[in-house]
């Protein structure tokens, strides 16, 4: 395996009951992510890219679940094949934080109230390492400088009350990085922040990467953030890939109807739009799909075989992939060129 | 801190002077008096004066009031009118049973509630969680005396075994002290633990929820590290609350189970001062219940600031 992390036909259960079968909140999903790669997943509130995310790590509770079938293999920094899904609880304790980290959305709730940010950086490395407290508190401080927090050795004695959301998602980054991770994966990373922190924040990401071997799974909804920390995007709707391309090809040879209605969303400041530009409908309920496209519903362009037969991911030109009949003559589910 | 502590104290004193007169009135508006108690029904209404002229119970109430709490005030709670014996000593005496039997209480049902409540929270909804949860709800609704009756009448009748009723200090015989302590206090701590139990299980239920634990998760933290170091310590605040209530009212004498197993506790004290409308008994008890009750929670508040950084009371 070259790559760092393959997904192959991922599927998320959700939990009804015994005897009813779940719903699949994600399906067929097939992503690789190369080492020092950054990838975005972009995607509207409940689409399943960040339950996506966390089954990487394994951290899919009940009543969440990796469906049968699944495969998530991760190479890790001994060059070692891993299969996650179906890891014992050890082998994923061995692989969060130390070969994957994570960042989340809300930075003023992801830290523990009760302990200062110290014992919880500690916590990242004793949990992986044996270091002694000496050496530990100097990784911290090392890593909090890195981060560009002012004041480092007076804010390893604060508790996360004390600190601003920025300074919180800061000290964020500093417990995923601190074990220098081969994959981070950032959850919507500034989406809970003002946009002069989110600026400063993806700055800081951006920056971190030159010097960390790691590579970046962006979860979003901000098409701005894609453009400006990733190389290449898969667009999730309903608990499926419908697009996936390099970051150019997705802003400039937009193919599925839903990625050019997301960027027909995007605001812009030139004054010509009257009104903002929304893609109509909401998203359907997994569980409760109708026969064909997903997309069928919301779409413009909706033509009769769309409602008929749920077409496949096919790639419509090298590296550009899209799941919609417009493209590539289509193919059904199941008989396209499998990707 | 400090300042902290020294106001609350002083908030203590109003409270306990409201107290003090809440008390005074009610004993003396209750029917029945102490000296048509202590003469019985063929009192003759001379012989009642006499006794009150006696204990200074013809007085003007505003009086009989201030002549008590300037007792009070210098250390002398007076004497019972029944025994003539002192309040004061008497009443330390039996509030050490008192504290023993809460001690042992507390700490039986902490060691029945927190893994139980924990547990049923990590197995929600399985076997298990539902057993606590019966447990639970029957430990928060069984009472006490009728727990205590069917746990005499099951070992006296299947063991033979008889609790012992005469009353021996821990200081005097450790052994026997602890045998006689043991089952009222296996009672109280699984009638406590019902609760604790219900409120450990939802509280750590509601903490296992936070962002914060899937981050502790993403770290690598073992699920053992997750739950004592993370889960517990967010989810004790509730639970301390809960335990701090429990134990103060507990300190002001578990009256039904130590009538039961006679133990000689501030609770009996102040039973029979009431039946024997012992007046000064009662006041002096229900004065020094109130204290203690305000002072645990005291603690209780003073704890909150160890347990969560962010109270802080300076």
């Amino acid at each position: 395996m070259t790559n760092l992390l393959e997904m192959k036909d991922l599927s998320i259960d959700l939990y009804r009951g015994k005897k009813i079968p779940p719903v699949k909140l994600v399906e067929g999903v097939n992503l690789s992510i190369r080492k020092k790669q950054n990838f975005g997943v972009v995607g509207e509130s409940g689409c399943g890219k960040s339950i996506t995310c966390s089954s990487i790590m394994g951290l899919l509770s009940f009543p969440l679940s990796v469906g049968k079938g699944s495969s998530i293999r991760f190479l890790d920094s001994e060059d070692q094949e891993v299969e996650i899904a179906g890891l014992s609880p050890a082998g994923l304790r061995r692989l969060r934080g130390k070969e994957i980290s994570m960042i989340f959305q809300e930075p003023m709730t992801a830290l523990d109230p009760m302990y200062t940010i110290e014992s919880q950086i500690a916590e990242a490395l004793s949990f992986h390492t044996r270091m002694t407290k000496a050496e530990i508190h100097d990784a911290a401080l090392e890593m909090l400088r890195k981060v560009k927090i002012p004041r480092p050795d007076q804010i390893l004695q604060d508790y996360p009350h004390h600190l601003s959301g920025g300074m919180l998602q800061r000290v964020m980054i500093a417990i995923a990085l601190i074990n220098n991770p081969r994959l981070l994966i950032a959850d919507e990373p500034t989406t809970a922040l003002d946009v002069t922190i989110q600026a400063q924040i993806l700055d800081l990401m951006n920056e971190l990467r030159e010097s960390y071997d790691t590579s970046v799974i962006m979860i979003t909804h901000d098409l701005g953030v894609i453009a400006e920390t990733c190389e290449e995007v898969a667009v999730f709707y309903a608990g499926q890939v419908v697009e996936q391309a390099s970051v150019e090809a997705i802003f400039h040879e937009t193919a599925h109807p839903y990625s050019a209605g997301l960027l027909r969303s995007v605001t812009s400041l030139d004054g010509a739009q009257k009104e903002l530009y929304t893609i109509r409908g909401a998203v359907p309920t997994a569980g409760n799909f109708a026969p064909g496209c997903r997309f069928a519903d919301r779409c413009d362009r909706c033509m009769d075989v769309c409602r008929e037969r749920a077409p496949a991911l096919c790639e419509i030109a090298p590296g550009h992939l899209c799941r919609c009949w417009l493209h590539a003559g289509g193919e059904d589910e199941g008989k396209g060129v499998a990707v | 801190m400090r300042n902290y502590i020294v106001r609350r104290l002083l908030q203590l004193l109003p409270v306990l002077l409201g107290i003090s007169i809440v008390i005074f009135a009610v004993l003396r508006l209750i029917p029945g008096g102490f000296a048509s108690g202590m003469l019985g029904i063929d009192a003759t209404p001379e012989l009642i004066a006499q006794v009150e002229a006696r204990y200074g119970l013809d007085q003007p109430a505003v009086t009989q009031y201030l002549r008590w709490m300037s007792g009070v005030l210098h250390g002398d709670f007076g004497q019972s009118f029944r025994s003539g014996a002192a309040i004061l000593p008497e009443m330390m005496t039996r509030f050490g049973v008192t504290a023993e039997l809460t001690i042992l209480a507390a700490v039986i049902s902490w060691c029945i509630a927190l893994p139980l409540g924990i547990l049923a929270a990590v197995k929600r909804n399985t076997m298990a969680d539902r057993v606590v949860r019966v447990a639970a709800l029957l430990g928060v609704s069984v009472p006490g005396f009728a727990l205590s009756i069917l746990v005499i009448l099951f070992l006296s009748l299947a063991f033979n075994y008889y609790p012992p009723l005469d009353y021996v200090g821990f200081f005097t015989d450790p052994g026997k002290n602890l045998e006689i302590m043991a089952l009222p206090a296996l009672i109280l701590g699984a009638s406590m633990s019902g609760s604790v139990m219900r409120m450990t299980r939802s509280s750590v239920l509601e903490i296992f929820r936070q962002d914060f634990i899937k981050t502790v998760r993403a770290k690598g933290a073992s699920e053992w590290v997750t739950i004592v170091r993370h889960v517990l310590r967010n989810a004790l605040i509730p639970i301390v609350t809960l335990v701090g209530m429990q134990i103060g009212s507990l300190l002001g004498g578990a009256v039904v189970i130590e009538q039961i197993f006679s133990l000689p506790g501030l609770g009996l004290m102040t039973l029979t001062g009431i039946n024997n409308r012992d007046y000064p008994v009662v006041q002096g008890c229900v004065l020094f219940i109130a204290f203690i009750y305000v002072l645990v929670n005291l603690v209780v508040d003073i704890l909150y600031a160890y347990i969560d950084p962010r109270i802080s009371y300076d």
